[in-house]
């Protein structure tokens, strides 16, 4: 066992008496590259604390909070409702777009012809690739104005979750898609036999087996959904206070960043590496949510 | 050999066929997996099909209870009936059919549920609404297949936690809870281990009092053992075709066949 495990974890030693050990060199290039990949997270979490802390150290995280108001010119530095923009856009529209997304790749899987089925996939991979500044400037012209006629301002939390849902719903679609792909075929086989019905199957073979899957994905769109800047500030008006209904403009902690970074100084820009820090945080726990779920709900280990 | 024959004939105008084809043929595409297959399957006995892999015996299977509607590309011609039912017809309700005719697969496939659900929730699907009925149900299938005593305190652990021969006589439970008439098999033992593949082929011995049994099988000893009627498939001009179909003793014992009898003899195949 041990002679085995050694030939696979070093493959190098196989091939010994070859000329040039080929193998030795990629494994070698991977290592780096991969050593390189993780370093530059790591170097990045590690410059955004340090840029973090002259305000964390004289402040503390109180003034976050506490403050009256964002404003920090004048050393005003309370930016709740900022995360309020963010949480509201954010959570809007990953619950528009997640059912949305679901329906979409089960028809994709399940319902269309396979020809069609393929141009659609086509159409939602191209959807995806559309750049956000692209969906942006639509926003602005077309959905602001619509939204102004309804309940002004019209640049608004409500413009920034249908541009948001947009922007997700390819990819939500897409993994959802990828993980009713990766039911396996027994199953349907073996419902399909059974004598139950397309619906019935969907509901209680295909959801449970592609569950995790789905939760994945819906916790990395809402990390995309986070992130997303350049649309949402172009439509949701940037004004800095806790929204009271959708109508309201909002501003979010990416916005504000991009918006102030420019002219930041001191106090002022430290508090905005704050505000990224905190970003980089929310979504280094949905990432370790999404592996917790992958991990915990995979079938096969669960009564294993 | 003349007198075995009459013998047959004799049984099947007495007992009519309880599912029976007719010049069956599959092809996907432009392959043609089997042609012209016409059996008939019995009340209450075992009918083994046999032969080398790639002549069609799982494709045949599948065109019993339209299984084949969900492949691309494949056409089914020749007629299928199920006592007068042509299940053929592009309009019949699949549903009803696949209710009636079973379908027990080589590798077995519970669904990621727990034990009761794999059985319940068909049941619900097909109208069973009743609580405690759908629980006596569930009771009475896993005793027909002797898993109860096994997995009565655990119902609700997953059934992939199960072994393969207990997720193999999980599947049959779950075909049984919808009183089928016929029960089709796919190599029901073949991916299981020894001693598993014993419990189940005696399971699939004991189901032939209630049931018309259709089990696609390698394995020619365990045709012998459980078969009440066997059926050789061959491939010939690259394409399936059923060579010779009987009762079980008859084929074994005198094959009309050359091929057949070098299967059976351990000579071919």
């Amino acid at each position: 066992m041990t002679w085995l495990e050694d030939k696979i974890s070093s493959p190098s030693k196989l091939n010994k008496s070859s000329q040039f050990d080929w193998d030795w060199v990629l494994v070698w290039v991977l290592r780096i590259m991969a050593a390189i990949t993780g370093a530059i997270v790591l170097l990045i979490v590690i410059f955004l604390i340090l840029e973090s802390l002259p305000f964390l150290l004289v402040k503390g995280i109180g003034p976050f909070f506490t403050d009256p108001t964002w404003n920090p010119t004048e050393g005003l530095y309370n930016f709740t409702p900022m995360l309020w923009g963010t949480l509201l856009a954010t959570m809007g529209s990953v619950v528009v777009a997640t059912p949305l997304g679901i329906i979409s790749a089960l028809f994709c899987q399940y319902y269309a012809p396979v020809a069609m089925g393929n141009l659609y996939r086509r159409l939602i991979e191209l959807l995806a690739g559309i750049p956000s500044v692209v969906y942006g400037f639509w926003g602005l012209v077309v959905l602001v104005p619509l939204i102004n006629r309804l309940h002004p301002p019209g640049a608004s939390l409500l413009a920034g979750i249908i541009i948001l849902t947009i922007m997700i719903l390819p990819t939500i679609a897409l993994v959802a898609d990828a993980s009713f792909g990766k039911v396996p075929q027994e199953y349907l086989l073996g419902a399909t036999s059974l004598g139950l019905s397309k619906w019935g199957t969907i509901c209680n073979v295909v959801f449970p087996a592609a569950k995790s899957g789905l939760f994945t994905g819906v916790i990395l769109t809402v990390g995309r959904a986070i992130g997303e800047t350049m649309a949402v500030l172009m439509v949701c008006g940037n004004v800095v206070e806790t929204p009271s209904s959708i109508f309201d403009p909002i501003r979010t902690l990416t916005a504000n960043i991009a918006l102030e970074m420019a002219y930041a100084l001191g106090n002022h820009r430290s508090a905005l590496f704050v505000s990224g820090l905190a970003l980089m945080a929310i979504i280094v726990l949905l990432a370790v949510a999404a592996e917790v779920i992958t991990v915990t709900s995979s079938p096969v280990t669960k009564n294993s | 050999m003349t007198v075995t024959n009459l013998d047959n004939s004799k049984a099947r105008t007495q007992q009519p066929a309880l599912m029976r084809t007719e010049q069956l043929s599959l092809s996907y595409g432009k392959k043609i997996a089997f042609e012209d297959v016409s059996i008939a399957i019995n009340q209450s006995k075992i009918t083994a099909l046999v032969g080398p892999s790639g002549c069609g015996k799982s494709s045949f299977l599948s065109c019993l209870n339209r299984l084949t509607d969900l492949i691309d590309n494949c056409r089914v011609t020749g007629r299928i009936f199920l006592e007068k039912w042509d299940v053929m017809n592009r309009n019949i309700d699949t549903i009803a059919l696949r209710r009636r005719v079973g379908h027990i697969f080589q590798k077995p496939n519970p669904f990621p549920l727990d034990l009761w659900k794999n059985i319940a929730f068909p049941l619900k699907e097909h109208g069973v609404k009743n609580r405690q009925e759908i629980d006596s149900i569930v009771e009475r299938v896993l005793k027909d297949v002797g898993l109860w005593d096994e997995v009565k305190d655990r119902l609700k652990d997953s059934a992939l936690a199960l072994s393969g021969g207990q997720q193999q006589r999980l599947c049959i439970a779950r075909a049984l809870a919808l009183e089928p008439e016929v029960l089709l098999m796919d190599e029901p033992c073949s991916a299981l281990d020894p001693i598993s593949s014993g419990v189940v082929e005696d399971l699939i011995a004991s189901l032939r009092q209630k049931y018309a049994l259709l089990v696609v099988t390698h394995n020619l000893a365990q045709a012998k053992r459980i078969a009440d009627y066997v059926g050789v498939f061959w491939v010939r001009d690259n394409r399936g075709k059923l060579i010779e179909f009987g009762e079980a003793k008859q084929v074994f014992e005198s094959p009309q066949h050359d091929l057949t009898a070098a299967y059976i003899s351990g000579h071919r195949g």
